[in-house]
């Protein structure tokens, strides 16, 4: 038996604004009128390191979803989507931003970055649905790459069980002023893109 | 009314609401947001709320309001309360008068700690009531419920969230915010404030008479629920009972459950579900609390009652528990098919690891550089706790044990007979909260060591708070400063010098002089922390690489900062680069250039 409505992953790297993001959507959710839980990366992590949020709507229960249960993988980075793969169910949705983002392990030559297919392939397979975006270079064309997240959450609009109001305001609510638009912008492109 | 809140800004609203008037703490994941959401309501409430030295300090504040009758809160993480363990254990022979709540925040699976430890033993250990909070709501509802167990039974409670709590964030219906209510007075009665042999022992035994009471009162909270349906039960304790009324929920199993938020456990409910199943499973994280009370329990009221848990495999002792592990545990339980764990093989194959790291300009890892490039890498390096340990790949971090160790067991290598140079690192903020005794101890003692403050003005790693080096309290007014410099050299230390790490080759130099010095050095590694830096307006120039110097020898690539990668032949900066121009000086090709 189901005891969410709606199960979301995001995921990425420290500083990318995933906690913005999670916010976001449990205040619209709230809005909404669904009760939410959420589970949040702070602390050490978040120096760059690989973090991972969850946000259930319509749940009553604990904040984590279970591995093999995520209705949504939202990624904001293809590596950090694939890290977390295990965690969408077979119906899963994955949205991916496609720009990389290159950890220490990698810029120092221990490790290498895989080739984006690679990364890709395995993600194809295990989900119902993937859908990549080039939310970096759209955050670009908005106004300002720091918008990534919020192109992002464009995209997920479109597959979560909230409305585009509620969403927008939660985001008015949770960005400085002298940013809604470029934020809006961001959110529109996302959101074409899906 | 209805918030979408984060579990520890639920706890601080609790906290407000309930008219506490001291607030007292230490920075530490994952407790840190409590003291610094109330921070912005000092004022208008007429609240003391304080970021404390460190958190023996921070008790003994709350204490001190306490005595006074004000409502009084102490906010730490686990290790914490290992510090403030001394003021904590006497408390409970002293009791309270205010109602006074020790919050602590513990963190199974060590996502930001140095262990796992369960603080509801220390409750245990105390004879003191611990509330266990599964969710933001219920950390909201029993912090207020707290403070009025505490002035009814004159003890301090234990409030316990762990990371998935104080990290959580839900829908919370919040209430009103009274103010504080009391006339504080320090009412004089040396019977309960002066621990003289002759008046703790006495105090022994209040404490003991206590426990029955302790009982009686938790008879009755809404955090302990039976709900009795078949002959085969779960118990479960603060987070872990959410897990499992989900995976019987979703197993749609005809399990009976009891949920428990506090301890001492509720005897009588506790005893219904025993007598009710002929099995039963004892889900809870970390230490097997819930586990040995039921056992005990047992030997009266079911004897011959099958219990699961930890002692028989079914639950582990480490990291910590969700709904799958929980929903499987119950599964194996009722021979109920159990659900696969989904993994995919390329995750593990192809992903570079991605590590927390230091940020891109962060002054310790030109800090370490330096120190490397004095000592050697043969030297020994105790290091302590902070932002500065994600330099471990660096290689000089030899060790981590508890906030203000590193000098301290800089100390013990020296005095076992270890040869070599030897060379520790502590931050400022560690510094000031438990470094100092340690260098006292190390002038007195005559240890000959190096000992680098790494002073960044902030305690970086549990969120830029302020300490009492940066002149700033938690609610913003100006206060001292502290140097410490003036510190190092007031607890006896020689040769103090301070410089600034960004001036690679000033840095490395004083290190050498360290070095050969013979007795206690102390080095100041002072320059801002990166994020601090950006956030007050301090801007410099960011750097490139030109490519007709560079020779792609990766000597810069190697230094480890963030900003700069490596693309077929040459190193390259992007757009990271804060300008602390620490590569272009590690650079032999003067190939790295600022852009002008
Ligand atoms: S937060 Fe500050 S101290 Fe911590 S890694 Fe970044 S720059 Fe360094
Ligand atoms: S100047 Fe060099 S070391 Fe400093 S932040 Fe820029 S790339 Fe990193």
């Amino acid at each position: 038996m189901r005891t969410s409505v709606c199960d979301i992953v995001l995921a990425g790297v420290g500083g990318q604004g995933v906690i913005l993001l999670s916010n976001i959507i449990g205040k619209a959710a709230l809005k909404a009128g669904y009760s939410v839980r959420g589970a949040e990366t702070h602390g050490m992590a978040q120096r760059g390191g690989s973090v991972m949020n969850h946000i259930r709507l319509g749940c009553e229960y604990g904040p984590l979803v279970p591995a093999g249960g995520a209705d949504v993988l939202l990624a904001l980075e293809p590596a950090e989507a694939l890290r977390y793969a295990h965690y969408l169910s077979t119906d899963g949705i994955a949205l991916v931003n496609v720009y990389p983002v290159h950890p220490t392990t990698v810029t120092t030559g221990q490790f290498t970055y895989p080739p984006l297919e690679e990364i890709l392939t395995p993600l194809q397979r295990i989900c119902n649905k993937l859908k990549t975006i080039d939310a970096t270079k759209l955050a670009v064309n908005a106004g300002n790459p720091q918008a990534m997240n919020v192109v992002m959450l464009g995209a997920l609009s479109e597959h979560i069980p909230l409305r585009e109001e509620e969403l927008i305001e939660a985001l008015s609510e949770s960005v400085p002023a002298k940013f809604l638009e470029v934020n809006r912008r961001a959110f529109e492109f996302g959101k074409r893109e899906v | 009314m209805k918030e979408y809140l984060l579990g520890n800004v639920a706890i601080a609203r609790g906290i407000l609401e309930a008219g506490t008037g001291v607030v007292t703490g230490y920075p530490g994941t994952p407790a840190s947001e409590i003291v610094e959401a109330l921070a912005p309501f000092a004022s208008k409430y007429g609240i003391h709320v304080e970021w404390s030295v460190n958190e023996k300090v921070a008790l003994e504040v709350a204490i001190g309001a306490s005595w006074t009758g004000a409502r009084a809160v102490s906010v730490m993480k686990h290790v914490g309360l290992n510090v403030a363990a001394d003021p904590f254990m006497t408390l409970a022979y002293t009791g309270v008068t205010g109602g006074l709540v020790v919050c602590v925040a513990d963190d199974p699976f060590c996502h930001s700690s140095q262990n796992e430890q369960d603080s509801r033993r220390y409750a245990q250990f105390a004879g003191i009531p611990c509330l266990d909070p599964a969710d933001p709501q219920e950390a909201r509802d029993m912090v207020i419920y707290a403070f009025e167990l505490s002035e009814e039974l004159e003890l301090p409670v234990l409030l316990r969230p762990t990371t998935r709590v104080s990290h959580a964030s839900s829908d919370v219906v919040v209430g009103q915010i009274k103010g504080r209510s009391t006339n504080p007075e320090f009412i004089k009665d040396p019977a309960r404030w002066v621990m003289l042999p002759a008046h703790a022992r006495p105090r022994h035994t209040v404490l003991l008479e206590k426990q029955d009471a302790i009982r009686a009162t938790l008879v009755d909270v809404p955090w302990n629920r039976l709900v009795l349906r078949g002959d085969i039960g779960v118990i479960a304790s603060g987070i872990s009972g959410l897990y499992a009324e989900e995976a019987i929920k979703q197993l749609e199993a005809d399990i009976s459950i009891l949920r428990i938020g506090t301890f001492p456990p509720p005897d009588g409910l506790c005893s219904e579900l025993l007598e009710h199943v002929t099995k039963v499973m004892v889900i809870e994280e970390l230490e097997p609390v819930l586990e040995e009370y039921v056992e005990r329990l047992a030997r009266k009221h079911n004897p011959d009652l099958e219990i699961l848990g930890k002692r028989t495999g079914h639950i582990p002792r480490v990291g910590e528990l969700d709904t799958l592990l929980v929903r499987n545990a119950i599964a194996g339980m009722t021979a109920m098919p159990l659900l696969d764990v989904r993994s995919v093989k390329e995750a593990d194959e192809i992903l570079p690891p991605r590590p927390p790291a230091l940020c891109p300009g962060c002054s310790h890892r030109a800090t370490y550089y330096a120190m490397k490039k004095a000592f050697g890498k043969d030297a020994v390096f105790p290091s302590d706790i902070g932002c500065y340990t994600l330099a471990v790949r660096m290689g000089t971090i030899d060790t981590c044990l508890c906030m203000g160790a590193s000098i301290t067991l800089a100390s013990g290598i020296r005095f076992a007979g270890e040869e070599r140079d030897i060379c520790c690192s502590i931050g400022d903020s560690t510094f000031l909260h438990t470094g100092l005794p340690g260098l006292l101890n190390a002038a007195y003692n005559n240890a000959r060591i190096t000992v680098t403050v790494l002073d960044n003005s902030t305690t970086a790693m549990t969120g830029h708070q302020p300490h009492p080096g940066t002149g700033f309290t938690v609610t913003g007014d100006r206060t001292k400063a502290v140097s410490a410099e003036t510190v190092a050299k007031a607890l006896g230390a020689d040769f103090v010098v301070t410089v600034d790490p960004y001036d690679l080759n000033a840095t490395i130099e004083t290190f050498k002089r360290a070095k050969v010095y013979q007795g206690l050095s102390v080095v100041v590694a002072k320059q801002t922390c990166s994020i601090i830096a950006r956030k007050s307006g301090i801007m410099r120039r960011p750097f490139t690489v030109n490519k007709e110097n560079c020779t792609g020898c990766r000597k810069c690539v190697e230094f480890g900062c963030p900003a700069i990668e490596f693309d077929e032949a040459h190193a390259r900066i992007n757009a990271l680069c804060t300008g602390c121009g620490v590569c272009a000086q590690i650079c032999t090709n003067n190939a790295i250039e600022v852009i002008e």
